[in-house]
Formats: C-alpha cells, sequence, structure tokens
C-alpha cells in the first residue's frame, strides 16, 4: 500500500477527485483531441492564445486518475505561460516520469509537477501522465492530428 | 446441466489441477499469482510445455515433404492433432479442420476467401453489438472492398442477443452471419442452435468466434450446425501461434486459397499455378508445427480432466464470485446474461479501471482493464473502459477472495 501512496500522492487524488480547468473555456481558439488507445483514455484541451501566451486553457474527457491529475495540474501549470516556454516544460515533466534512476532529480521548474515522479517507477503509467501534454501540443500545433500516445 | 446432473459429476480436484500449472505457484510482488486473465490468454499445463520441449529436442523436422524418417514421423504427429482437433469439436471429416495462427486470422481467412466470392455490391454481413474487433474489422474491410453493408443487431440491457432483433436484421440481402458463441468482454453465450436455424432457414451460411467457448465448455460444430468455427489454442491453454478454423468440407472445398505460397499447391509453373486440396490449400508455409503439437497435448489434458468437472466448477465458482462481488456496493457488473461462462467485467464506481487494475496488481492479482477489443460494447453500456477478471478451471474460491480483498484495498485508497 505504502509503494502506492507514492504513486497516488495526495495531490494526484485531490485533482482527479475535482479536475481544475474541467470544461471548454468561455473563448478558445485552439483545441486538440487525444486519444490513448491502449486504455482508452480520450481527453480534449482547449486553448486561448493571444499574443504568444496561453491566456485560457480547459479540457474534458474521462481517463485514469494519473491521466485525470496530470490533465488537471498541466492545465493550472500552463495557464498564463508562453508558448515558447512549453516545450521546455513538457521535456521536463517528461524527463520527471521517465527517468529510469530512483532517485530523482529536482527539477524545481516543475513546482508542484514533482508529484507525479512516483510515475517512474511504473513504465505502463508514463502514457497515462503525458497524455494531457501531447494534446497540448497537438493543440498549439493545430495540425488537426489526434495526439496519440503510441 | 442441472444442480441435480451436476451432483452425479466427479468433482474437480482444483489443488491437483493446479499442480498442473507450474506458472501458478509463483509469486508477483511478493504475493502469491492469482491470475484472472485467462480470457486474454491462458496459462499452460506442464504437459503442454513438455510436449513442445520434446519435439523440438528430438522429434522436428519441417512437414509434407520431406523423404527422411524425422520429417514423416514430425507430419504423423502433426496430422494426428488434425484428428484430436476434429473429434474435439465433434467434426465430420478431419479435412474440415484448418490450423491457422489464431482466431483473428480464421475470421481473416473467411472473409477474405469466402467473402470476396460471395459478396458483392449492396449485399449485406450481419454481426452483433457484442464482437470482438476480431470479428468486426475483417468484415468492415470486405464491406469496404465490396460496397457491402455491415449491419449490426444490438443488445439488451442483460448484453443479450434477442432472436426477434436478429430476424429483424436479417434481409434478402445477408450473405453471411457471423457472431460470437462467448463475447469476451460480457461472458454472455449465445444462443446459438437458435441463431444457426434462423440463418440456415433462410440459406444464409454462418461463422460462429469460438475463442471465449471452447475453454469453458464442450462443444460440437454438427450439433450445432455451422458453416464455420474458429478459435485460438492459446485461449486453450495451448501454445500461442496455433489457432483453428473450422469449415464445412463443402464450403472449403469451393474456396480459393488465402495466402499464396509453399505447401498449399499442387503444381507451380509461371503460367499457371494448381492448388491443393483442402485443408493444405489454406496451410500456405511451414506453419507453427510444434504450437500444434502443443494444441494437439492441450486437448487431450483437457479431456482427461473432463468437461463436465470443469463446467460444473466454473458454475459453482461463477456463483460464488458473483455473490460476493454483489456485496460491495460500489460495484455493478456488465454483462448479466441468464446464460454466460465466468467473465466478469465490472465498473467501480468513481475509481477507473486502469488504476484498479493498478491496485490488484500490487496484491499479486492480474485483471484485464480496458475495452477488451470490444469498443462498441463499451459504448454500449456508456463506460470507457471495464475491469475484467476472467475465471478458469484453475481459480479457487480463494483467487475470488484475493480479487475481494484487492479491491477493498482500491477503494480504501480512492475513498
Amino acid at each position: 500500500m505504502d509503494e502506492l501512496r507514492d504513486l497516488y500522492q495526495a495531490t494526484i487524488m485531490d485533482h482527479n477527485r475535482s479536475p481544475r480547468n474541467f470544461g471548454q473555456p468561455d473563448s478558445s481558439n485552439h483545441r486538440a483531441d487525444g486519444h490513448n488507445p491502449v486504455c482508452g483514455d480520450k481527453i480534449t484541451v482547449y486553448l486561448d492564445v493571444r499574443d504568444g501566451r496561453i491566456e485560457d486553457i480547459g479540457f474534458e474527457g474521462a481517463g485514469c486518475a494519473i491521466s485525470t491529475a496530470s490533465a488537471s495540474l498541466m492545465t493550472e501549470f500552463v495557464k498564463g505561460m508562453e508558448v515558447a516556454r512549453v516545450g521546455d516544460s513538457f521535456e521536463c515533466f517528461h524527463e520527471l516520469v521517465t527517468g529510469s534512476e530512483l532517485e530523482v532529480p529536482e527539477i524545481p521548474e516543475l513546482g508542484k509537477l514533482v508529484v507525479f515522479a512516483g510515475v517512474r517507477a511504473y513504465p505502463v503509467r508514463v502514457k497515462c501522465a503525458t497524455l494531457a501534454w501531447h494534446t497540448l501540443r497537438s493543440a498549439l500545433a493545430e495540425d488537426g492530428a489526434v495526439a496519440k500516445t503510441e | 446441466m442441472s444442480t441435480a446432473e451436476r451432483a452425479l459429476v466427479a468433482p474437480l480436484d482444483v489443488e491437483k489441477v493446479r499442480a498442473d500449472f507450474p506458472i501458478l505457484s509463483r509469486s508477483v510482488h511478493g504475493k502469491p499469482l492469482v491470475f484472472l486473465d485467462s480470457a486474454a490468454s491462458s496459462q499452460k499445463p506442464q504437459v503442454v510445455i513438455d510436449a513442445m520441449s520434446e519435439f523440438y529436442s528430438s522429434g522436428y523436422a519441417n512437414i509434407h515433404r520431406g523423404l527422411y524418417e524425422l520429417s514423416a514421423e514430425a507430419t504423423r504427429r502433426y496430422e494426428a492433432v488434425r484428428e484430436i482437433t476434429r473429434n474435439f469439436i465433434g467434426a465430420g471429416d478431419a479435412r474440415e479442420i484448418v490450423f491457422v495462427r489464431n482466431a483473428t486470422e480464421a475470421i481473416n481467412l473467411v472473409a477474405h476467401s469466402w467473402g470476396r466470392s460471395h459478396v458483392s455490391e449492396g449485399d449485406e454481413v450481419l454481426i452483433s453489438a457484442m464482437e470482438h474487433h476480431a470479428n468486426i474489422v475483417p468484415w468492415q474491410m470486405l464491406c469496404e472492398e465490396k460496397g457491402a453493408v455491415l449491419r449490426v443487431v444490438p443488445i439488451n440491457d442483460r448484453g443479450e442477443i434477442e432472436l426477434e432483433a436478429l430476424e429483424q436484421h436479417i434481409s434478402s440481402r445477408t450473405r453471411m452471419i457471423s457472431v460470437c458463441h462467448v463475447s469476451n468482454a460480457l461472458g454472455t453465450i449465445n444462443p446459438v442452435d437458435e441463431i444457426v436455424s434462423m440463418a440456415h432457414a433462410r440459406g444464409i451460411p454462418i461463422l460462429l468466434d469460438g475463442a471465449q467457448a471452447v475453454p469453458h465448455m464442450k462443444v460440437n460444430v454438427e450439433e450445432i450446425g455451422c458453416d464455420f468455427y474458429v478459435f485460438s489454442g492459446h485461449k486453450l491453454f495451448g501454445p500461442s501461434g496455433a489457432g483453428v478454423l473450422y469449415g464445412r468440407l463443402e464450403l472449403l472445398d469451393a474456396m480459393p486459397p488465402f495466402l499464396g505460397g509453399g505447401d498449399m499447391i499442387e503444381s507451380v509453373s509461371f503460367e499457371k499455378t494448381t492448388y491443393a486440396e483442402v485443408p493444405q490449400r489454406f496451410e500456405a508455409g511451414t506453419p507453427d508445427i510444434a504450437g500444434v503439437i502443443g494444441l494437439g497435448a492441450a486437448i487431450e489434458y483437457l479431456e482427461s480432466v473432463g468437461w463436465d468437472a470443469i463446467e460444473a466448477w466454473e458454475v459453482e465458482l461463477m456463483d460464488y464470485a458473483v455473490d460476493r462481488l454483489a456485496a460491495i456496493p460500489e460495484v455493478r457488473v456488465i454483462g448479466t446474461a441468464r446464460r454466460k461462462v465466468p467473465v466478469l467485467s465490472f465498473d467501480l464506481e468513481g475509481v477507473h479501471p486502469h488504476d484498479v487494475a493498478m491496485v490488484l496488481d500490487q496484491e499479486g492479482v492480474a485483471v484485464r482493464a480496458g475495452h477488451h477489443c470490444a469498443q462498441p460494447v463499451m459504448e454500449r453500456f456508456e463506460v470507457p473502459a471495464t475491469t475484467r477478471a476472467t475465471l478458469a478451471f484453475y481459480n479457487t474460491r480463494s483467487d475470488v477472495d484475493a480479487l475481494v480483498r484487492g479491491l477493498e484495498k482500491v477503494l480504501e485508497l480512492f475513498d
């Protein structure tokens, strides 16, 4: 049970139970759908981008606790962020959840997102944690493609 | 089987059965393995592992071509499994047994070979809303190519096909009905005798996907009267890589080959090739010889355990599991057909199946979480996914208890 509490941290459980920025924002000019074909998780990310900055963001969808909490925390994290910085943040986050060492490196710029460090012990859950981020990237690219974790 | 009849069957000695499956004594995450995912692929008894290993160690050669003793011997053993399989499913003639990789390949073979020569523009292929993707996509591909229509019989809230609904979906353009004998996502046992009668009364051939039926019950294709019956060896406690297509001889005989190559020809020149007789016509290239040998060992093993004992034990186990799950208010079982095998798909209120399976895994309990390759079934019951626990004859009441304890832990964690 203790190992599981490392994965399912209180913050993750809280965001799973009451996801923030859930639903379509009042105004949005970018959107993308994401799909994890392995478990059937689906997500839609909506963005309101103005002057190179994410002014507003929302998401909808159904997924496991890790994917829902990741989407919720991601929306909080990138709201107000310059679009140019999103790529670096995703890279940091990806490193956090996929690193092979048990010792988690300090990545201060990730702030609250460090609660996902426990995912690195469960490689099958990496796709759950990154689905929202893949979808955010598609929404910014606006190429109409459905973001996939495969 | 009635309760009275069941009482007459010598009960299954489940501990003895478990000792036949070496993997069942291992641990996972420091806990004894509780394997509840046999519907995805089942575990193998030692006799199957030994048969394959012995074949590779002392009997292996290619079949149907060598003039030397070893090849002749391998051919005899391979062909002996055709006879074992014929007897196992009650087919009339061993030539009606075609070895393929799995049920998926068997359905593709029929859709490609039979389908392309019998389905034309505007025709219809009828399936049900509870099919595995393997019994949807091959027909969809055929219909797309031919400009035909794929029609789908809906299922009721219990997860059953209603015969009246089936009748309404048959038309003068229906060329093939292809449904599962048992649903992989719901456990429903379909009324195949009635479905076959309905199809044949209108002159329509019928394929039954038996992948989830043969591991749970004695099947007799001649009594059922179907035209095609398919299953995978790996769900039948045999190795992965060997599966079976049964086809009525008359139909198989008139069908063009599926794959071209060696072993399926009578003579080849650059101008013209004459195809071999059935079943060789459909077994192009070197097959999974050891896999077929292993399948034969699995069937012989099951017959030695006895179908009556297996079925009686599974009914007992399912009743126990259904009662224990019913005592957890957060559990909603999806698929409550009046006749079903112990495939228990369920939704645990407030917790995604992926999380359920993860917590159960930490307790050593292996279940499947997801759409079970049956996305239309998930849509029908308005869930993104389910958790599925399957019971096989090697499972016990204490396996069910471990599942229930695991679910209590999930609820505690997600409280």
